[in-house]
C-alpha cells in the first residue's frame, strides 16, 4: 500500500470517527447525568435527516435557512422525548427508564416507517460539503476535513462549558447527586433538559455531515450508527466527554483501516465495533478515560 | 431570647408507602434559636427535615416559614426563601473542588461571592488550604465543615443539620458544635437533628424528643439534660436509685 493511499484511508477514518464522536457525545452526556443509555438517540439522528429532506426538498428552503431550522427541530424533538419518556420516570427504578428508552426507539423507527415509508430517500446535496478536493493524488470531500475540525471545536467548547460555567458546575453536581443538587437550589429538570438539548443538537449536526457522506435516508438508518456510537462512548469511558470523542475516532479509524488492510474482511466492518466493545469490557470495563468509581461511605 | 417563630410546623405527617414515619407533630423554632430534635434511629427526625425542605411530600399538616406556607413548594423554591439543609452523611460533591462546592452552595445567588467565601474560609481555615482539592479527597471531618460552609453560602436565615456529628472523632465533633454556636451567634437560626443527645442538648436553647414519629417531650436544653428519663434513654446514665 502506497503512502498516498494510506493517508487517504487515514483521513477517511478520522472523518468517519468524527461523525461517531458527535453522536457518542450525546450518549455519554445523558448517561453521565441520568445513568440512562438513551437508546432513542440514534433515532433522533435519523429524524434529523428526515427534517432536512422535508426542509430542502419539500419546502424548498435554502440550506442556510434549513440548517439552523433542523437543528432547532431536532433539539425540540430531543426535549420532547425527555419530557414524555424519561421525566415521568425520574423516581422509578433504572430498569423502567431503560425500557422506556427502548420503547421510544421503536416508536420513532416505526413512526418513521409509517409516515415516510421504508423506501430510502436521498439526502439533499450540500455543495460546500460534498465538493471533492484533490491534493496530490489524495482526493476527498470537503466534509472529510470539516468533520474533525468541527468536532475539535465542539469538544473545546463543551469542556469549557462543563468545567468553567455555572451551568456546567450544576451538570457535574447533578451527575453525582440529584437530591443534594436540589438542596443547592438547582432546578435539576432544567439541567437534564440542557443535556438533551446539547445531545440532540450534536446529533442534528452529525446527521448533516453524515448525509454529505452517505446520502441514503431510511427509518432504520439510526440503528447501526446509534449502536456503534454507544460502543464508542463505552470504549472511551461512558460519562466522559473527551472519552466519547476519542472512542468515536478510534472506532472510525479502526474499522476504516481494517477494511483497507484486509479487503477480505469488508463484510465484517460493522462487527469490528462490537469486537472492540467485548475486548474493552473484558480488559478495562471503565473505558479508556473512564474513572474508577469508588464509593466512599 | 426568642421573639418570633421563624419556622412553625403543625400537625405534620410524612408517610412512605403506607408506613407513617412522622405522625402529626407540631413544633416551632424562633428566630435566633438553636433548636434540636433528638431521638433514636427511625424516630422520624430526618423525615421531618426532608419534609421541611420539600424532598418528601408531607401527607398532612403545614410548614410555615415567616408565616408563609411551604408545603407543596419545590425544593429549589424553599431553599430560595432562606432555609437550607446540611444533609445526613455530608453529601459534598466529590467530583467538584472545595471552592466549587462552596460556589454551588450559592447557586441561586447572582451577586458577588468573594466576601462570603472569605467569611466561610475564616470559619473553616482548613477549607481555604484545600480550596483546589476535589472534595472527595477530604477527610470526614473536613467534608462536614465543607457541607456546613456550603450551606452557609446561600446566606440562609434557617440552617437545618441532619446528624452533623455522625461518624466523626470526638475531638472533631466538639469542633462541629463550636461552629454551630459560632454560626448561631452570627445570627443564623439552627434546627439540629442529632443522636448525640448530650452534645445537642448542651448546644440547644430548646429541644424536642422524638420517638416513633411523635414528639414525646420538649423543654429547654438544660431541663432535658437533667430529666431522668432522658438520662437513661439517651444519655446512657443509670437511673438514680430512690
Amino acid at each position: 500500500m502506497s503512502m498516498d493511499i494510506f493517508l487517504q484511508h487515514l483521513l477517511n477514518g478520522i472523518s468517519v470517527g468524527s461523525l461517531y464522536a458527535l453522536i457518542a457525545i450525546g450518549y455519554t452526556m445523558v448517561y453521565g447525568i441520568l445513568l440512562l443509555i438513551n437508546f432513542a438517540h440514534g433515532d433522533i439522528f435519523m429524524m434529523a435527516s428526515y427534517f432536512m429532506i422535508f426542509a430542502v426538498v419539500d419546502f424548498r428552503m435554502p440550506i442556510w435557512l434549513a440548517l439552523p431550522l433542523i437543528i432547532l427541530l431536532t433539539i425540540v424533538l430531543g426535549m420532547l422525548l425527555e419530557r414524555s419518556a424519561y421525566k415521568p420516570l425520574r423516581n422509578a427504578p433504572r430498569m423502567s427508564i431503560m425500557i422506556s428508552a427502548i420503547g421510544a426507539s421503536y416508536l420513532f423507527e416505526n413512526l418513521a416507517t409509517y409516515l415516510f415509508t421504508g423506501v430510502p430517500k436521498g439526502y439533499p446535496d450540500i455543495p460546500w460539503l460534498t465538493k471533492v478536493v484533490n491534493i496530490g493524488s489524495i482526493s476527498f470531500q470537503i466534509v472529510t476535513v470539516i468533520a474533525p475540525v468541527l468536532v475539535a471545536a465542539i469538544l473545546i467548547g463543551l469542556m469549557a462549558l462543563v468545567n468553567h460555567t455555572k451551568t456546567g458546575m450544576a451538570m457535574r453536581a447533578v451527575s453525582k447527586d440529584f437530591e443534594t443538587a436540589r438542596l443547592m437550589g438547582i432546578k435539576i429538570d432544567r439541567v437534564i433538559a440542557a443535556t438533551f438539548v446539547i445531545g440532540s443538537g450534536l446529533a442534528a449536526i452529525g446527521s448533516v455531515l453524515w448525509g454529505a457522506k452517505y446520502s441514503s435516508v431510511y427509518p432504520l438508518m439510526g440503528v447501526m450508527p446509534g449502536l456503534k456510537c454507544f460502543v464508542a462512548a463505552v470504549f472511551g469511558g461512558i460519562g466522559n466527554i473527551p472519552g466519547a470523542v476519542l472512542g468515536g475516532i478510534v472506532l472510525g479509524l479502526g474499522e476504516t483501516l481494517l477494511v483497507a488492510f484486509f479487503p477480505g474482511l469488508t463484510g465484517y466492518r460493522d462487527a469490528f465495533a462490537f469486537v472492540v466493545l467485548i475486548v474493552m469490557l473484558l480488559v478495562r470495563p471503565n473505558g479508556l478515560l473512564g474513572e474508577k468509581t469508588t464509593d466512599k461511605v | 431570647m426568642s421573639n418570633e417563630n421563624i419556622l412553625e410546623i403543625s400537625d405534620l405527617s410524612v408517610s412512605y408507602g403506607g408506613i407513617q414515619a412522622v405522625k402529626e407533630i407540631s413544633f416551632s423554632v424562633a428566630e435566633g434559636e438553636v433548636v434540636t430534635l433528638i431521638g433514636a434511629n427511625g424516630a422520624g427526625k430526618s423525615s421531618t427535615l426532608r419534609a421541611i425542605t420539600g424532598l418528601e411530600k408531607p401527607s398532612q399538616g403545614s410548614i410555615r416559614f415567616c408565616g408563609e406556607e411551604l408545603s407543596g413548594l419545590s425544593t429549589d423554591a424553599i431553599v430560595e426563601k432562606g432555609i437550607t439543609l446540611v444533609p445526613e452523611g455530608r453529601r459534598v460533591f466529590p467530583n467538584l473542588t472545595v471552592l466549587e462546592n462552596l460556589r454551588i452552595g450559592a447557586y441561586m445567588r447572582r451577586d458577588d461571592l468573594t466576601a462570603d467565601i472569605e467569611w466561610v474560609c475564616g470559619l473553616f481555615p482548613r477549607l481555604k488550604e484545600r480550596s483546589w482539592q476535589k472534595a472527595g479527597t477530604l477527610s470526614g471531618g473536613e467534608q462536614q465543615m465543607l457541607a456546613i460552609g456550603r450551606a452557609l453560602m446561600s446566606r440562609p436565615s434557617v440552617i437545618m443539620m441532619d446528624e452533623p456529628s455522625l461518624g466523626l472523632a470526638p475531638i472533631i465533633v466538639q469542633g462541629v458544635f463550636d461552629i454551630i454556636k459560632e454560626i448561631n451567634k452570627q445570627g443564623v437560626t439552627i434546627l439540629l437533628v442529632e443522636q448525640n443527645a448530650n452534645m445537642a442538648l448542651k448546644a440547644a436553647d430548646r429541644a424536642y424528643v422524638m420517638e416513633t414519629g411523635k414528639i414525646t417531650m420538649s423543654g429547654s436544653g438544660k431541663e432535658l439534660l437533667e430529666n431522668d428519663e432522658i438520662k437513661t434513654a439517651y444519655l446512657g446514665k443509670a437511673k438514680k436509685r430512690a
